[in-house]
């Protein structure tokens, strides 16, 4: 016992060390969002359940599921002793340093849900043969890649929201498959899911998953499905466990008739293709694309500068693009090109479940065709991907160097997230640190097995430094800052995009190819 | 996992701790008439900026020395100017002469942030990297074990960019010094020190021990040869070093006496504030200050300094070796903070950067030394507004040094050098003794811990406003005391190491 204890240290200080660096950043910038969870916070906490779904005293209103609401009055009743004014609804814009510090320490202990996930994770990595130091254990590495997450530091420390909270939730849900618990595993995310319904996106590798390897007790010698092994109590309990948690969150609200309303709060279909700032995604090559044309086009005589729509790029803070040259595209077709996107994955893990991992890397296909095809996607829904890749990482050589490809890109696209120069330092000393940390860590960690990047992997993301110091350091001293204001925002969703797609594509190629080595004998 | 990536990732850790504490407040923020040292530094940039440099440290219609004048050593002041420099060229209105005064914006609080940090990344930060990787002892990973412990001292981190000052200047070319002697240059380490007492006269509190330091060193080679000429290259290095930073002062002897008159204020008093020295702390017990003369306190108190450096300060010039050098700095210091005239709090640094040097050799001693110096600014920093960094700070420096230097482990009687005290009391079992030390600390910690809260939480009785800031003081008083007479104690003992060696041999 004493020796575990011994073993685990590091862990411990790891999370308390990363704890208190979040402790540090209470007074730094925070965004917008900072005023959404206060407002939810006065909304939950003065007025009856009835109305939380239908108060709009501010433009931000309730949008996330009934058991986060539920967590927000939870901190109410905390927040009540720090400044019962934060629970006014019609304080608009209230940000008093007790407010702050709530917030802030809200999110930095509702992080301890985030450690014991992690925690829990890093047991399920299996353990280096010879590696007596800590530095080169792969549960050391994980857990650093996981608790020291620049995304998420940045995400929810600096920019504000809860995301570590509701990782916390997913990565145990994680580590309970990955340990044979599955109903625990489903319990959990069926409780994610009415936090967050972004997590919907992952829910069809769920799905199968649980159908296909926990439902069916029995495969094939060859792996494939033994129809006769199905278990109807193991579905049924599964059921019982969905029913419930929807009951639960949902069924006040049934019961009031107010589903309607909810699910127009949940799924606001006015909002555009693409967010604000770009994230890096299919649709920011194709909407590039189109600019690209239309230039071209104008230069080639072939369209009138006149007919183009009114370029709505220049601010680069609208929301609404419109296609010049290529057609336009509509909610329903990135929901059909997410769908045939994660089929191929899907059809796989249905075939041949290779267990607890299989499911991951499945997990991970949703989490990134979404991210890649969804529609309206924020940048900071690449950490859906690179957290649980992160588990990948440690474990294979291959995982790893798309672990380095896509965590660099996707990260680094999250740069314009903290625009304000006095957290300059911090996002570019974050990130360099985390990045040489999942360089050299993953690289000592495999260094058995040869190289983790092809060189031309290496040029790309070496292409990145380059585009970091245009964008930061040297577009703003230049003359296109006024002419191109969009310029950084654009440069850096395209060229992280193909960063991210391919992440997707290699992805994808190792579980089909893991596939074919598999049907052979 | 190769070195230089550690030390990298040690590094930016640094610097995003130091970036995260200086998005608090500083001293004196939107306190009119006065503000604080924020505004010294401002003021000094406009001063220096705008006039020439011969009435920098005169009482002019333009430079009222009663409001911030400048009162450290030139290259401060030229430094000064270089800053203002860069500021009229982003926003002349922060240096304007006069129109300037209690110039606050979040802009110009980003600008005097970013030269702390410049500084820094130039000077201190590469200093203590160097120093462990040279010359310290272990494997790459003790030593950046080390190097975490030494650039996350959060006194240093709350003083430079909470308060708002520029220490770590002159206490980076201080090391740049004790580095460069104890790599052997000599000569650059002479003219690295003389730079740093050329930015604050404060670092005379190090001058003892590297002028016994070199002195031993020539005399060991034979003052009559070759240690004749290594001296006589010493001091021409000192006295052109010096000679270069005084150079515009020098034509006229009027302006160099006004800088020194400037520099060295003897009429403030015995002490201001509550500071953890002994004059302070006696000031409790006796009025000091009621029944001798201000000349008479500046005798007693040179004459006390000057003998308590002293020992510490001849064992070293009969034994002038690095190791002795690292606790000289570290004693004489402390005589100096202890004993000297007009000692600030934040004087304590100069005794915690030798401290830091020691974490490796005395862990224990150095990591409770370290506490007790961030605890005894406390008084500041509250007044600053700088509570929750300095919680956070000195949660973290306890909880990372004891899990990297493993400092509590290892307070076994040989690792913290007690071999001295069982001498001196030699009725008590060894064991004794060191699980005695572990209490005390623990009790100590404890004490601090209640003092911080209680300082926070509470309002002081209305017939003892300074209730707090008094026993605050005396408490850090009498750690630094004691931490006085221990590394006394330790450098009059043998080093362990050489035990330890001899014994393995």
């Amino acid at each position: 016992m004493a020796a575990q204890a011994e073993s685990w240290s590091w862990f411990a200080a790891l999370a308390v060390g990363v704890s208190l660096l979040k402790c540090l950043f209470i007074n730094a910038y925070h965004s917008t969002d900072f005023e959404v969870h206060r407002n939810w916070l006065a909304i939950t906490h003065s007025l009856p359940v009835s109305r939380w779904y239908r108060e709009n005293t501010s433009e931000w209103t309730l949008d996330y599921p009934p058991l986060f609401a539920w967590f927000e009055f939870g901190l109410s009743q905390a927040a009540r002793h720090f400044d019962p004014n934060m629970l006014r609804v019609e304080n608009l814009d209230y940000a008093s340093p007790a407010t702050v510090l709530f917030q802030r320490l809200s999110v930095v202990f509702t992080d301890l849900l985030f450690i014991y996930a992690v925690r829990e994770c890093c047991r399920c990595v299996g353990v280096q043969k010879g590696s007596k130091e800590v530095l080169t254990r792969p549960s050391f590495v994980l857990a650093v890649l996981l608790l020291w997450n620049f995304g998420l530091l940045v995400v929810d420390h600096i920019h504000f929201q809860y995301n570590g909270f509701l990782f916390g939730f997913l990565l145990l849900s994680v580590a309970k498959h990955l340990q044979g618990q599955h109903l625990q595993g489903a319990l959990l995310f069926a409780v994610l899911l009415h936090l967050k319904h972004i997590y919907l996106y992952v829910a069809p590798a769920y799905g199968i998953f649980l159908l296909r390897s926990y439902c069916f007790t029995r495969d094939h010698r060859d792996g494939a499905i033994r129809w006769s092994s199905f278990s109807p109590l193991r579905l049924l309990a599964l059921g019982g466990i969905v029913t419930s948690v929807s009951a639960l969150s949902l069924g006040p609200f049934i019961v009031t008739g107010q589903l309607p309303q909810l699910v127009s709060r949940l799924f606001p279909f006015r909002r555009g293709l693409c967010h604000a700032y770009w994230a890096p995604n299919v649709w920011a090559l194709y909407n590039a694309a189109d600019k690209l044309l239309a230039a071209l086009g104008v230069r080639l005589k072939l369209l009138q500068e006149a007919e183009l729509p009114r370029a709505s790029m220049t601010g680069g803070l609208v929301q609404e693009v419109q296609h010049a040259v290529l057609p336009s595209v509509s909610p329903s077709v990135t929901l059909l090109c997410t769908l045939l996107s994660i089929l191929p994955a899907l059809a796989s893990l249905w075939r041949r479940p290779r267990g607890g991992r299989a499911f991951l890397r499945c997990l991970l296909l949703c989490a990134l065709a979404s991210f890649l095809f969804g529609w309206h996607v924020h940048e900071k829904a690449v950490l859906l991907a690179v957290l649980p890749l992160s588990v990948l990482a440690v474990e294979s050589r291959e995982d790893a160097g798309i672990f380095l490809v896509l965590a660099t890109t996707g990260h680094y696209s999250l740069f314009p997230l903290l625009f304000t120069p006095a957290e300059l330092p911090i996002k570019v000393c974050l990130m360099l640190m985390f990045t040489i940390f999942s360089f050299t860590g993953l690289g000592a960690l495999h260094r058995a097995r040869g190289p983790l990047l092809r060189p031309l992997e290496l040029v790309y993301l070496l292409g990145l430094l380059a585009v970091a110091i245009g964008c930061e350091f040297v577009f703003p001293l230049s003359p296109w800052r006024q002419r191109l204001p969009f310029l950084p925002l654009l440069v850096t969703s395209v060229y992280c995009a193909a960063g991210v797609c391919y992440s997707f594509l290699r992805l994808y190629a190792s579980m089909l190819r893991s596939d074919h080595r598999a049907k052979q004998p | 996992m190769q070195t230089w990536s550690l030390v990298s990732i040690s590094v930016l850790l640094a610097v995003v701790v130091r970036w995260g504490v200086s998005l608090n407040s500083y001293s004196g923020a939107g306190k009119p008439p006065m503000f604080g040292d924020y505004e010294a530094q401002r003021h000094w940039q406009e001063v220096t900026y705008n006039l020439p440099l011969q009435q920098w440290y005169f009482n002019t219609s333009d430079n009222d020395l009663n409001y911030w004048g400048l009162d450290y050593p030139p290259l401060t002041a030229y430094h000064s100017w270089l800053c203002a420099y860069v500021a009229n060229i982003i926003n002349p209105e922060w240096v304007e002469l006069h129109r300037s005064r209690g110039y606050e914006s979040p802009a110009h609080k980003l600008f005097m942030r970013t030269t702390v940090l410049v500084t820094d990344v130039l000077i201190y930060i590469p200093a203590v990297v160097f120093y462990c990787l040279y010359l310290t002892g272990g494997s790459a990973k003790k030593r950046v074990s080390l190097l975490l412990s030494i650039l996350l001292y959060p006194g240093l981190i709350l003083i430079d960019y909470g308060h708002f000052q520029y220490n770590g200047v002159s206490l980076g070319f201080a090391l740049w010094g004790v580095l460069a002697l104890g790599l052997g240059w000599d000569m650059s380490g002479s003219v690295a020190f003389c730079l740093a007492l050329n930015y604050k006269q404060m670092e005379l509190y190090h001058a003892l021990p590297f002028f016994c330091y070199l002195l031993g060193k020539c005399a060991r080679a034979g003052l009559l040869g070759r240690g004749f000429i290594l001296l006589a290259r010493i001091a021409v290095a000192v006295l052109v070093t010096f000679a270069l930073c005084w150079l515009p002062f020098l034509p006229d002897p009027s302006q160099a006496s006004q800088v020194v008159r400037r520099i060295f204020p003897v009429a403030r008093g015995l002490f201001e504030d509550k500071v953890a020295n002994t004059w302070c702390s006696l000031n409790t017990l006796i009025k000091i200050r009621s029944f001798l003369t201000a000349d008479s306190q500046l005798y007693l108190s040179f004459a006390l300094t000057l003998l308590a450096a002293l020992p510490s300060s001849i064992r070293l010039l009969m034994k002038p070796t690095f190791w002795h050098f690292k606790l000289a700095l570290v004693n004489s210091s402390l005589a100096f903070f202890l004993f000297s005239y007009q000692v600030h709090e934040k004087s304590i640094l100069l005794a915690a950067l030798p401290v830091c040097l020691l974490l490796n050799d005395f862990p224990f001693m150095s990591v409770w030394f370290l506490q007790a110096s961030t605890f005894s600014m406390l008084p500041l920093f509250l007044k600053d507004g700088l509570l929750v960094p300095y919680a956070v700070t000195s949660v973290g420096y306890l909880f990372l040094t004891f899990y990297l230097l493993s400092a509590l482990d290892d307070c076994s009687e040989a690792e913290m050098n007690l071999g001295c005290y069982s001498k001196l009391s030699f009725f008590l079992p060894k064991t004794y003794l060191a699980c005695m030390m572990r209490w005390k600390f623990y009790f100590s910690i404890a004490l601090m811990a209640v003092l911080s809260i209680l300082s926070v939480v509470l309002d002081p009785p209305p017939h003892l406003p300074d209730l707090f800031p008094v026993l605050v003081s005396t408490t850090a008083f009498l750690h630094f005391l004691g931490a006085f007479l221990h590394f006394n104690i330790v450098q009059f003992s043998e080093p362990v190491s050489k035990k330890s060696q001899k014994k393995n041999n």
